[in-house]
């Protein structure tokens, strides 16, 4: 497809990569020349200096023949506006980064009046899924689908471990447990395990079930499941204001340093039940001071990736949950062997969300994309809904003739949910989970070989 | 110097050109010349070095704007080292050196030749130098780009080092596309005069041959008179084709998309058709005695600056025997060249209005010493690298000139001789003044003067950088 991204920032260019190798044409516009010379020299893809709220500019960056112009600029207000002149401009569907606060009602309001495509929140997301780990401690990461009927949590298996030694289908004869065990990341590997699969030390399940089950489960094997009781954040910033919200709103107690006088301000009278600290967060002893040693939860959401990755290792020491922010995780291999619990990049979640989108756009024979999460470079867990009657619908699992690295993870149907097993078949109007590792899954019908 | 990456890289340019010698051994088969094996043994060379040298993939990245102009320079001498055998095993041109003259000189769209006798070559070794014309007029790297994506996004770097003009612009994202829309615009003009040539009564096997030689802005003919024995309508028709393969394609791309204005505005274009016109206007004029007929006086003047203008390198008339005005403005044409982005050679009608906005500049600079000013093209800021590097292309070109010139000398020959000869193959052009005008040829030359000839051939064709590069001791360096 014929893609505009307007702003080569963070995102932008994560973006850009993401969507460029995914074979789109690609046209990105930011006024900084040198920005997008340093940016994008290596990349196949078409640069365009200019104002992205010019329509002269979007229409000499092709926004007549453009599929989607996507809008991620720093200024919110930008962005809506670039949305706004280019759907006037052309037939394009538009997509617009908004992380204002005082927004966050309006997202509905400006999707219908505006004709927007897609509005995304990056901080928004990440301070949900964030969340969501303080609200299950042994988790390493969470992803929902189904509207969060259904999740998919990473579990790192610790040395002594009652699943070590376990064989994977002994899970379901012999502890009754209706999940999955859909992924194994071993050696920084994602594998897709079969039935006779043996769990060892280090070894990072994903596990797929409903909520419940999954507690089920790891009670039945003496994780505990229960939700920090209070967390402490350092950096005031927006994802740490979502954080704090919500966090608060399912009952933990809340704890922000924040280094800047105005912001504390601005915090103290958005979340009045958070305690909001005006001061250094990298201060050893402030830390101590306000209780660091006590806190069974610990966010480092800073802007710099360098304080972040130091505060965790050193609150790894007390806390029961960490998590860190990191901004470039260009040096991936440096940060993996780092001990740092959990790590949340924003510009993943929102190029997550966008490549669904886009892809969504793409495909629409027959099902939808409704979710899509990127587990490691080449692994993908997409949840489609049927909508038609296609080559894969109505057969038994069994008989299909499923790609190897291919994995069919949970149905919805209505309100039952089905882990399936080789007898069960995918109808019209289900919601089908796929993990694959490696292929090419666009839409459902790319599972059969 | 990430050598995993060159290696990889000139080994498919072999397999590809091995791949090409297919046409001149059809036009062997058609023919029934003997000449064949010769062919096939060098495409047999060709394929197994190049499989050899391919067979193992480099690591991901590591194609850097380096690594791309010093394989897309080493690329080029290649396919003139590996492109001359097949003249040497048919024995039409035993010299290897020479071989390698004629083969570098096609590649590089130049147009000059060391044969005394073209039509003594066989008919598959006279396809073979027309079509090298074919192949380095839009870029060998160019057409590997529309078929294959090398090595992901990083192949932009090969098409910088070959395409031409200040600053490469894709005209679509991908790279893959740019190229299959350069490709088709151009073979699709070739076609379209092949069918012209065709119709006015020229063979088939001559018209292609003028064809590649045309929109590739080569230069190399099927007789030993090149253009000047063929009728006023087949002259005319060159004329035509020689002057639109000079056009920056972007144009044409504009016109693709139905964008006649943006397209007519290319300030580009618009300067490269007044040059034309007005040194067409002033050498009829100086002409006007010189022809007694008016017709043949502008065909001739016509004809003349296109090819010169364009670096095409094709002759109707000796114009070494015209005035000395007209010549003069002849030699100044050389250099001046295309527009940027074309099949032509030269300095290139966009980077001479970047230097004659500078110049103005420089002026007001002078008046106004507290003056800010931007340079625009196009109503576009042209970027302070971009004029930087125009300068010193400028700069490059001049020690190229003079070195050029004074290592030519040492043959003996006249002033004229040598800085024309120079001047016509660092600019692709092909003859030059003298003992090297429209009528005469490169023979006389030493093999030592030919391998200097050799290398400002290439340095023209690749706009000097990737040739120089190559000449830098330090990048040959493979670590830091």
């Amino acid at each position: 497809m014929r893609i505009i991204v307007i702003g080569c920032g963070k995102v932008g260019l994560a973006l850009v990569e993401q969507l460029n190798s995914e074979g789109h044409d690609i046209t990105v516009i930011d006024n900084d020349s040198n920005r997008l010379k340093s940016a994008l020299s290596n990349l196949d893809v078409m640069t365009l200096v200019g104002d992205g709220t010019s329509y002269t500019t979007l229409v000499a960056a092709g926004v007549e023949r453009a599929d989607v112009v996507i809008a991620v600029m720093d200024s919110d207000e930008t962005n809506l506006l670039c949305c706004v002149i280019a759907k006037k401009a052309s037939n394009c569907k538009t997509v617009a980064r908004v992380r204002n606060p005082i927004y966050n009602g309006e997202i509905d309001f400006f999707k219908r009046e505006l004709d927007l495509g897609l509005i995304f929140n990056p901080e928004m997301t990440s301070a949900e899924e964030i969340a969501r780990l303080f609200n299950f401690p042994n988790a390493l990461r969470i992803d929902v689908f189904s509207n969060r009927k259904i999740e998919l949590v990473h579990y790192k298996i610790p040395a002594d471990s009652k699943l070590v030694g376990t064989k994977l289908m002994s899970l379901r004869s012999d502890y009754h447990c209706n999940l999955l065990v859909a992924t194994v990341t071993r050696n920084d590997e994602v594998l897709i395990p079969g039935g006779d699969f043996v769990i060892a030390e280090n070894d990072i399940l994903g596990v797929v079930a409903s909520r419940s089950e999954i507690h089920e489960f790891f009670r039945t094997f003496g994780v505990g499941t229960r939700k920090v009781s209070d967390v402490m954040i350092v950096g005031g910033g927006k994802i740490g204001y979502y954080l704090a919200h919500i966090l608060i709103d399912s009952g933990i107690h809340v704890k922000i340093i924040e280094g800047r006088r105005e912001r504390c301000e601005f915090l103290s009278s958005g979340i009045p039940d958070a305690d909001i600290i005006f001061g250094d967060g990298t201060d050893r002893d402030l830390l101590v001071e306000e209780g660091l040693m006590n806190t069974s939860g610990f966010a480092a959401l800073t802007n710099i990736d360098e304080e972040n990755i130091l505060l965790s290792l050193f609150a790894r020491k007390y806390a029961q949950k960490t998590v860190t922010k990191i901004n470039r995780i260009n040096f991936d291999e440096v940060i993996n062997q780092l001990d740092l619990d959990t790590i949340i990049n924003p510009n993943t979640i929102s190029t997550n969300l966008i490549i669904q989108y886009v892809r969504s756009l793409q495909y629409t024979m027959g099902s939808n994309i409704e979710n899509f999460r990127k587990l490691s470079d080449q692994a993908e867990a997409l949840e489609f809904v049927v909508t038609k009657k296609s080559e894969v619908v109505g057969i038994e699992l069994a008989s299909l003739r499923k790609k190897s690295n291919v994995l069919v993870c949970c149905i919805t149907r209505g309100d039952k949910i089905i882990i399936p097993g080789g007898h069960d078949k995918i109808e019209v109007g289900d919601r089908v989970i796929v993990i694959h590792n490696g292929s090419e899954i666009h839409n459902l019908d790319d599972i059969v070989d | 110097m990430n050598y995993g990456v060159v290696r990889y890289i000139l080994g498919r340019i072999l397999q590809a050109e091995g791949c090409f010698l297919v046409f001149p051994v059809i036009v062997g088969i058609i023919y029934g010349e003997s000449d064949i094996w010769a062919y096939l043994i060098t495409m047999g060379i060709c394929l197994a070095v190049g499989t050899l040298m391919s067979i193992r993939k480099p690591k991901k990245g590591g194609l850097f704007l380096k690594e791309g102009f010093f394989v897309v320079g080493l690329g080029w001498i290649f396919m003139s080292l590996f492109g001359a055998i097949p003249f040497v095993i048919s024995g039409d041109i035993p010299n290897y050196i020479d071989a390698v003259f004629e083969t570098s000189s096609g590649l590089s769209t130049t147009g000059a030749s060391i044969l005394t006798d073209v039509e003594a070559l066989s008919r598959t070794n006279l396809f073979w130098r027309s079509f090298t014309h074919l192949l380095g007029g839009m870029g060998v790297f160019v057409f590997l780009g529309a078929l294959l994506p090398m090595l992901g996004g990083n192949s932009m770097n090969l098409m910088k080092a070959e395409s031409t003009g200040p600053s490469v612009d894709k005209l679509v994202p991908r790279l893959k596309d740019t190229a299959k829309i350069l490709y088709a615009i151009y073979l699709s003009m070739g076609f379209v005069e092949a069918v012209i040539l065709v119709v006015l009564g020229l063979p088939v096997y001559d018209s292609l041959l003028l064809t590649f030689g045309t929109i590739g802005t080569g230069g190399f003919g099927v007789l030993n008179t090149s253009i000047s024995t063929y009728s006023p309508a087949i002259q005319w028709t060159i004329t035509v084709f020689m002057f639109l393969s000079g056009v920056n394609y972007a144009m044409y791309f504009l016109i693709l998309r139905r964008k006649f204005k943006s397209a007519l505005k290319l300030s580009e274009v618009r300067l490269y058709v007044c040059v034309y016109v007005i040194c067409v206007a002033l050498i009829c004029f100086d002409l006007r005695n010189y022809y007694s007929a008016f017709s043949e006086n502008i065909r001739q003047s016509a004809f003349q600056v296109s090819t010169l203008l364009t670096s095409t390198g094709y002759m109707t008339a000796d114009f070494d025997k015209w005035p000395e005005f007209s010549k003069s403005l002849l030699i100044f044409i050389m250099l001046v060249g295309a527009c940027a982005g074309s099949t032509g050679g030269g300095i290139k009608m966009s980077r001479v209005l970047i230097i004659c906005k500078s110049i103005k500049k420089q002026l007001q600079m002078l008046i106004h010493p507290r003056a800010i000013k931007k340079i625009k093209v196009d109503g576009a800021d042209v970027d302070h690298d971009v004029v930087r590097a125009t300068n010193a292309y400028i700069a490059v070109f001049c020690v190229f000139l003079a070195a050029s010139t004074v290592l030519l000398s040492i043959d003996g020959h006249d002033f004229t001789t040598n800085f024309t000869a120079t001047l016509a193959t660092l600019n692709n052009m092909g003859p030059g003044f003298n003992l090297v005008g429209p009528t005469c040829n490169y023979s006389f030359f030493s093999p030592f003067s030919k391998i200097v000839l050799i290398i400002d051939m290439l340095a023209g064709r690749l706009e000097l950088f990737p040739i120089l590069l190559l000449l830098t001791p330090g990048s040959w360096k493979r670590r830091l």
